[in-house]
């Protein structure tokens, strides 16, 4: 106990920022930055690949599919190791580690919630959509102004666990050396030498704290929006979506 | 860029080691599986019991492999927990190909976690009469678990039990973070010598996705064939 509270003490600010700010910003807020990003940039993609693939027309919906199926089955760091050689070639300039893992993220995370968001959607009952469209919105209106506002409340849960996910999935940047947590405990590890379960204890320690915290207050959100949708049907049976749908890692 | 040509992959000993880090994934992926279904089922038990302290430990233990990366607990296991192991367990381990010890561990005891929860749900969702029926039958507990509960349990859970298989088979790939000679690190290998990014790359990626849509359609197959009637 006394070891880990001494590493603290003398490599907290590392932990937490990285060099900063005598060189880079790095540790925690890289980590957070990442996921914070990612998931933000990941929503937009989410949101198109669910109406692509609940669209009748198959040109959408085929290639969508095949995205979201494609990222299903990849392991995250098969996807790192793709955008890590193809990004650059794409940009026609050299790309940071940051920027690698991002957009990784971005494309990986757009799969998986595009999947939440589909399934949000597909658990309003039909008569929403044809109430919209009797009442003389088009597809697209009824679509962002009666679908998508009550499917993405009900799916505020599962988001937030996919966000959960996020900042786990950031430790992947370790292997392509982007400057975050996971980088900088090892590089306490490689320093001490001796105390490599007191270093990565505190490693664990951290994201637990990060990840438990924001997975409390999805259960806690999801139990009131579910109280909430049986209040409204007065009675009638309510859908239940399950937390963490699913679930990347 | 010069057109994709696969032929790189049968050159001098890529072969081999194609095989090798096919051969280990496998290894790997089974080995966790198994562990995982082993401690997650006997979880799932614990927490049906009436003793808070052993529901608490269970709770402690399945936040504790959810909300840690799992590339954080394999490095943890490696290079944290093996150090605390009396010495003469150690140097036996890493004679043993200590990665591939500790990578199986990982794995297995964090994936443990998502199975028991999964079980639960399972066994949750079965009427307690079928256990009280059981029990007047004149089964021990035990029993009505293991040949009335379980049976109907697994089924209902097929559905999260097989994306968490999916998601095992996905996290194999990060023990190569510790240096575990499976496809994901062969890749890797071959990629920096040969510099043929594209056709190695895009193997390893066929083979990934096809075990995973495979385990996915096997998974759905089952469902369909296992469906309890009337739910």
């Amino acid at each position: 106990m006394g070891d880990i509270l001494a590493i603290l003490r003398d490599f907290g600010p590392l932990l937490l920022i990285g060099q900063y700010p005598n060189g880079p910003l790095g540790g925690l807020a890289i980590t957070l930055l990442l996921s914070v990003l990612g998931i933000a940039l990941a929503f937009p993609l989410g949101v198109a690949l669910a109406l692509a693939r609940i669209s009748p027309f198959k040109w959408l919906y085929w290639p969508a599919t095949a995205v979201v199926y494609v990222m299903r089955g990849l392991p995250l760091i098969m996807v790192i190791f793709w955008v890590y050689f193809f990004l650059p070639v794409l940009l026609g300039r050299p790309v940071s580690g940051f920027t690698t893992m991002l957009a990784t993220l971005v494309v990986y995370q757009g799969a998986y919630l595009a999947e939440i968001v589909r399934a949000g959607i597909e658990s309003l009952p039909k008569g929403q959509m044809e109430a919209a469209r009797a009442v003389g919105l088009s597809y697209m209106q009824a679509m962002r102004k009666v679908i998508l506002p009550q499917a993405l409340y009900n799916m505020v849960p599962s988001m937030l666990s996919q966000f959960v996910s996020t900042i786990k999935e950031t430790s992947l940047g370790y292997v392509i050396s982007v400057n975050e947590l996971t980088f900088a405990a090892n590089q306490i590890n490689s320093t001490l030498l001796s105390k490599p379960f007191q270093v990565f204890a505190i490693l664990a320690g951290i994201y637990f704290i990060l990840c438990f915290c924001l997975t409390q207050l999805a259960r806690h959100l999801e139990r009131r929006i579910s109280r909430r949708r049986a209040g409204q049907a007065a009675g009638a049976p309510v859908p239940v979506l399950p937390i963490a749908l699913a679930t990347t890692e | 860029m010069s057109p994709v040509d696969f032929s790189v992959l049968a050159k001098g000993d890529y072969p081999q080691l194609i095989a090798q880090g096919l051969v280990t994934m496998l290894e790997l992926a089974l080995l966790a599986w198994l562990l995982a279904v082993l401690v997650g089922t006997v979880l799932a038990l614990v927490r049906m019991t009436t003793s808070r302290l052993a529901q608490s430990a269970v709770a402690a233990w399945v936040e504790y492999h959810q909300n840690v990366p799992m590339l954080v607990q394999i490095l943890l296991w490696y290079f944290g927990i093996a150090t605390l192991l009396p010495p003469g367990v150690q140097l036996w381990i890493n004679r043993h190909a200590g990665e591939f010890v500790f990578a199986t561990i990982a794995v297995g005891l964090a994936m443990s976690a998502y199975i028991s929860e999964d079980l639960r749900g399972g066994i949750r969702s079965i009427p307690k009469s079928q256990l009280e029926a059981a029990r007047a039958l004149g089964l021990t507990y035990l029993q009505s678990f293991r040949k009335v509960v379980l049976p109907q349990a697994v089924r209902i859970a097929l559905p999260t039990l097989v994306n968490h298989t999916v998601l095992l088979f996905k996290n194999t790939s990060l023990a190569m973070a510790i240096g575990v000679v499976e496809l994901t690190y062969v890749t890797r290998d071959i990629e920096s010598q040969s510099f043929k990014t594209v056709e190695v790359y895009l193997f390893t990626t066929v083979v990934y996705l096809g075990i995973s849509l495979l385990l996915m359609t096997g998974g759905s197959f089952l469902e369909r064939r296992l469906a309890v009637p009337g739910r």
